[in-house]
């Protein structure tokens, strides 16, 4: 294992001193774990806060700041944050609107998230969750823990926050953010494993001529395995699975989100963008919006995730209200 | 079991996570995502030095505390399902000293407290697949009168059954599951996990 790291120990740590001098718009409390706004949140504002475990970088802390997340709680790479943090976390932002979760669904977020919702109404803070589950490589059936929450994860967390900033209640916050998520779909594909830095060696064995279809963002395992292959087929597998489990007929309009796991090109992300784009057009699908980049990485494993999801003309206005944030920003 | 027995479990099981650390995260690493080893030896060693408050005055408080640290300090699913089951089995031990039958009890306790936070039954390759074989066995012994350590050896000898029956399931509860088929042939980490803690309980009561 070759790492820019000091040790597995104390990765958490040291690359919150980073976030912390890198980002002045953000107040990392390295104690609690918990990331916030240094401008603290708006009286009356309902605030987002979300976590999951380190190593999907700039998910969470980096999408802290005006029109997205109040809070992040970041947890040990790839654990979910605990209680405490996120019940420390509600405390701090809570504008006395409520606090919105947004967790992905993973067995650990799951119910620390449920923890923390509890203990935040005791503490007389109002709370809603939004869980995120959009991976259709998993089924969700009563046989497995359900889907998984990936790249949508950005979305949701984009247009909820974008309709917190203009002040709706906290009902209506996490409504949106449940109706992204329903209208969202995602599939992705590892063309190598990953290494946790406490593991110290790849989660699973991929052969070079070898890919893993239907990866989830901790690297842990998909549908299958199968041969190497070309973008376009690959774009072609992921956009199948999707569009299966959601049809999408001419004339809809979707948020695409190609996103790179961490160890693959710029380069190589547009190309399968290129495939996406076309293979929608052919279908009479307009891509109204799109990002091409790493928004929710595995470490470094490469692969890429593919996100659509079909948005409607609210979305699109809340999509592209302004975002400030280190891992997301633009103007209106 | 008495508070200096509860005390000397907690640690036990902090020496043995630590010396398991690697093999718990290489089978996590199979069917899960590689960080139980690490979550179970740094929940156990925060949960073995909070015991040294001195303010302990009960099994069940010392049990009590070592739940709300796990909670406190593991995250992922093995944090409030290890949390929740030591505080389920400390809240039904409010006493400086509980007799087999009694414990046999707050096993049960625990076993119902991680089973409606989980959701999964036996079978589900899980830590349940171990616990429960365990929690029976341990009943069993008590109530045909056993010591106490003997119905803890019972036990550990029924969860370390369980936890080997876990390598031909297919996994139908946590991360796992979304391996399928291709979780079968795998021993599941959170029965291996609760194997140990069965372990340690019967090493300690049988050094007394």
């Amino acid at each position: 294992m070759k790492k820019l790291i000091n040790s597995p120990e104390t990765v958490l740590d040291d690359a919150l001193a980073g976030i912390a001098a890198a980002h002045t718009s953000l107040r990392v409390d390295r104690d609690s774990r918990v990331i916030t706004r240094a401008a603290g949140t708006r009286p009356g504002k309902v605030a987002l806060v979300s976590g999951g475990g380190s190593g999907h970088e700039p998910l969470h802390g980096g999408f802290v700041g005006t029109g997205m997340l109040d809070a992040a709680c970041p947890g040990e790479v790839f654990t979910s944050p605990v209680p405490d943090q996120m019940l420390a976390a509600a405390q701090r932002v809570d504008g006395g609107a409520g606090v919105v979760f947004v967790v992905k669904n993973y067995t650990g977020d799951v119910l620390n998230f449920e923890m923390a919702a509890e203990l935040a109404q005791d503490a007389g803070i109002r709370t809603e969750t939004v869980l995120v589950n959009d991976d259709v490589a998993v089924d969700d059936s009563t046989w497995t823990a359900g889907r998984r929450g990936t790249g949508a994860t950005v979305l949701v967390e984009k247009i909820a926050g974008a309709l917190a900033e203009q002040g709706a209640g906290l009902a209506a916050v996490a409504a949106v953010g449940r109706a992204v998520n329903a209208a969202s779909r995602s599939f992705a594909v590892a063309l190598t494993a990953c290494t946790a830095p406490a593991a110290g060696k790849p989660g699973f064995d991929l052969p070079d001529d070898e890919i893993e279809i239907g990866v989830g963002i901790h690297g842990e395992p998909g549908r299958r395995r199968d041969t190497m292959r070309s973008a376009r087929e690959i774009v072609a597998i992921a956009l199948d699975a999707i569009l299966t489990d959601q049809p999408m007929s001419a004339g809809d309009q979707a948020i695409v989100l190609v996103n790179g796991l961490g160890g693959t090109p710029l380069l190589e992300l547009y190309v399968v963008f290129a495939e996406v784009a076309a293979a929608l057009a052919e279908r009479g699908v307009v891509v109204a919006r799109n990002l091409v980049g790493n928004y929710v990485t595995s470490l470094d494993m490469a692969g890429v995730s593919l996100t659509v999801c079909k948005a409607d003309a609210g979305m699109l206005a809340l999509w592209d209200a302004p975002v400030n944030t280190p891992g997301l920003r633009w103007e209106s | 079991m008495d508070i200096d027995l509860a005390r000397a479990w907690v640690q036990a099981i902090a020496a043995v996570m630590a010396g398991e650390r690697d093999r718990l995260t290489q089978l996590d690493s199979a069917i899960g995502d590689a960080d139980h080893g690490v979550n179970m030896q740094r929940g156990f060693a925060a949960a073995a030095a909070a015991l040294d408050d001195d303010g302990l005055k009960t099994v069940g408080a010392v049990l009590v505390k070592v739940g709300s640290t796990l909670i406190s300090s593991v995250g992922g699913a093995s944090g409030p399902l290890y949390g929740s089951t030591f505080r389920a089995i400390g809240k039904a031990l409010d006493t400086p000293q509980a007799d087999p039958v009694l414990f046999a009890a707050a096993l049960a306790a625990g076993l119902q407290s991680v089973q409606k936070l989980g959701a999964a039954t036996p079978g589900d390759k899980t830590m349940i697949d171990a616990y429960a074989p365990a929690l029976a066995a341990f009943q069993e012994e008590a109530d045909a009168g056993a010591e106490f350590a003997a119905a803890a050896r019972a036990a550990a000898r029924a969860a370390e059954e369980g936890m080997r029956a876990t390598a031909p399931m297919q996994a139908r509860k946590g991360r796992a599951s979304y391996l399928g088929p291709r979780s079968i042939g795998h021993q599941d980490p959170g029965a291996t996990s609760t194997a140990l803690v069965f372990r340690a309980l019967a090493d300690t009561a049988a050094r007394r």
